[in-house]
């Protein structure tokens, strides 16, 4: 009797679903049938409405089936997909065919879903640490070329160009320097930072190794939100096993360069997400956001030069190495290069993670792949890059995504989160949530937002209770302004871009007369 | 570095939670900044963080009262007193809004008899809210001690609650 080999996902979208429960329904099936299997849990592919996807291996390739539950699993088996047979409702043909992941130009992503995410074997089989080898062979200087070459700019949100920040590191004079990686993905829609440490998390070690030898940074953090155990678990496997192999450690495969890394575990604050406040909660402080100057480059954590990179940017690093920055920077448009994961969430029917190069529209995203609403309802409003995106319209679904074109509409593309909502939605409502969330979120250092985002709320309230309603919206953009230009970071600063955008494209659901000016900028 | 002790944080501490907060010390000792370590190993260890761990943190840290006290509260996701056996907590943000999350909140706020910050009337489950899990495309999600749920409907609340409640 011959082996049949199943992968189930292990992330977290699919234990959500129940993907233990389908692992042990599987065992319980095949002992009863006589039947060989070996289960791999992998990360997940990202089509998510499809979780739990369990695929079989075939000499065709693998073949995907989904969503299971576990009560499907026995009708699976009569159906005979451990031969990878069509007859099931559940059959989705080979999992590379499948449109959604095929149209993808996954490169960030190429070994999420497909490899055992702690197998070190299967990681250097699909290209992994061919980035750090050939790292290891050149000059500091020429590392920060090529990434300064490729194009890449932070994937956190704020796009700054990564080996900008790198060179500004690399010529600091420290006994000691860092790398701090923001893995605290607190924007709601977003949860690539998450899927990349859960499925490829060697990725991750090794786009941070590169930085250490790059800059010349021996130890390194990994911030990671408490909402995501399961990623912290297999980080920390996976560190070890790095270590215990001499990936890390004090003589990085005999190259004589030294780096190592540990997690660190946040505690539930959004704010922690800014970088300056992440090196205080490093540090063991309250998470409060710093004045800068100065640059955490030159004076970050532990008041030493700290390159401050996001999940996604660091663990693009590694194929930059290995294809060249040439070969990253040739996907994308304008100043916007290389592939961003975006990712398909709130009211559509295929949720998922979408790599692509920057230039596609919302719309493609939104009925291409996303498939349209969940709910069967029209779409109305879309929001871009977190909870401090702005809401889009349907008259501007077809801007290409890309910073700069984006930016011109005073929306931003983040950390590339698209929550999609339908007719039902309550823009006024939204706006108001903006305001509450930054008020439960401000860490309280500067007034604009622990004072503003309160009173914020309250406006919208009484302008939704038609309180002095024209009034009131005059007091709401006046308090905009001053969140805007006089708060120290983006939370208090953004707010406004959520709810001034409802306000603009959505004056009817503030009681307002849609009053065709209202629709501009 | 000295602060006004609060009254609570003058008692001394029971011999278990000295001995959790000098494990934790312990465990995380010459690792630079170590206090949320510290902290999360106490809170794993005991459910919560009692003020009577916060002189001995002190003393243990060279810290003042004030800071690590500072710190706790700081932080939504450190307790100080303790939970139900069952804690749910449920995102509120814009993805699982744009799923219904609102009505699913309504339905637990009602079953439990509690609000947020609340534990409900029976003593089982504390109900805490959470802003984004993750699981955005699975919308709306929650996750009951520690482990997430996706695609929640008011139902399937119900039996995650009959099974841990």
């Amino acid at each position: 009797m011959t082996n049949i080999t199943f992968y189930v996902p292990q992330d977290a979208a699919a234990l959500a679903v129940g993907a233990n429960d389908v692992v042990t329904a599987i065992q319980a099936e095949a002992k009863k049938r006589q039947l060989m299997v070996n289960i791999i849990r992998n990360g997940s592919r990202g089509m998510l409405w499809l979780e739990t996807l369990v695929e079989v291996v075939t000499p065709e390739g693998r073949v995907a089936y989904g969503p299971v539950e576990a009560d499907d699993v026995p009708g699976l088996f009569d159906a005979g997909w451990h031969e990878g047979k069509p007859e099931h409702s559940l059959y989705h043909g080979l999992t590379e065919d499948i449109p959604y992941l095929k149209k993808q130009q996954r490169l960030t992503f190429a070994r999420v879903g497909i490899i055992n995410p702690l197998s070190l074997e299967d990681y250097q089989a699909h290209g992994g640490y061919e980035g750090l080898k050939k790292a290891l062979s050149m000059a500091p200087e020429k590392i920060v070329e090529e990434v300064t070459e490729s194009g890449l700019r932070g994937r956190g949100g704020a796009a700054f160009p990564t080996g900008i920040k790198w060179n500004t590191v690399l010529k600091a004079q420290a006994d000691q320097k860092y790398i701090a990686c923001n893995a605290d993905e607190g924007d709601s829609g977003t949860f690539s930072d998450r899927m990349v440490m859960e499925g490829d998390p060697f990725t991750l070690i090794e786009g941070m190794t590169i930085a250490g030898v790059a800059v010349g940074a021996t130890y390194g953090y990994i911030y990671l939100r408490s909402e995501y155990p399961q990623a912290a678990d297999v980080l920390n496997k996976a560190i070890a096993i790095a270590r215990e192999t001499g990936w890390l450690g004090n003589d990085i495969q005999g190259s004589g360069h030294a780096f190592d890394l540990e997690v660190r575990i946040g505690a539930g604050a959004y704010i922690c997400g800014e970088e300056t406040s992440m090196l205080d909660s490093l540090e063991g402080k309250r998470g409060q956001v710093r004045y800068k100057p100065p640059l955490p480059a030159l004076k970050g954590l532990f008041g030493k030069p700290t390159v401050i990179n996001n999940v996604i940017s660091l663990a693009s690093v590694p194929i930059i190495l290995a294809k060249g920055g040439a070969y990253y920077r040739d996907f994308g448009m304008g100043r916007s290069k290389g592939t961003l994961p975006f990712q398909l969430a709130g009211n559509l029917k295929q949720g998922g993670l979408v790599e692509l190069a920057f230039g596609i529209t919302l719309r493609e995203l939104l009925y291409d792949f996303g498939g349209g609403s969940a709910s069967g309802r029209p779409l109305r409003a879309v929001q871009v890059g977190g909870p401090l995106g702005a809401y889009l319209p349907e008259s501007q679904w077809d801007i290409p995504l890309d910073y700069e074109s984006y930016m011109k509409v005073n929306a931003m593309v983040g950390h590339g989160g698209i929550v999609a909502f339908d007719d039902t939605v309550d823009m006024a409502h939204m706006a108001e949530y903006a305001m509450e969330f930054c008020a439960v979120e401000s860490c309280g250092k500067c007034t604009p937002c622990r004072i503003g985002a309160v009173r914020g709320t309250e406006v919208i309230q009484k302008i939704r209770q038609d309180h002095q309603r024209e009034q009131q919206v005059h007091l709401l953009r006046d308090l905009c302004d001053t969140m805007l230009s006089g708060s120290l970071c983006a939370l208090g600063g953004m707010t406004p871009y959520p709810v001034l955008s409802a306000l603009e494209h959505f004056p009817q659901d503030f009681g307002l007369e849609a009053a065709p000016a209202a629709s501009q900028a | 570095m000295t602060t006004p002790a609060s009254p609570a944080a003058a008692q001394p501490a029971s011999d278990a939670v000295k001995q959790a907060a000098l494990n934790a010390v312990n465990r995380y000792a010459g690792q630079k900044g170590n206090l949320l370590p510290v902290l999360h190993d106490i809170q794993h260890a005991l459910g919560y963080i009692p003020d009577d761990a916060v002189p001995v943190l002190s003393e243990a840290l060279q810290l003042s009262r004030a800071e690590i006290h500072g710190v706790i509260t700081f932080y939504p996701h450190f307790h100080s007193k303790p939970m139900a056996p069952t804690v749910l907590e449920m995102c509120r943000a814009e993805s699982c809004q744009a799923m219904g999350a609102n009505n699913l909140i309504d339905h637990a706020r009602q079953k439990l008899g509690c609000d947020f910050h609340e534990t409900s009337q029976n003593g089982q489950v504390s109900l805490e809210p959470v802003y984004c899990l993750g699981l955005c495309a699975q919308s709306p999600a929650v996750m009951v001690n520690g482990q997430p749920h996706a695609r929640v409907t008011p139902a399937k609340l119900d039996k995650l609650l009959g099974e841990g409640a």
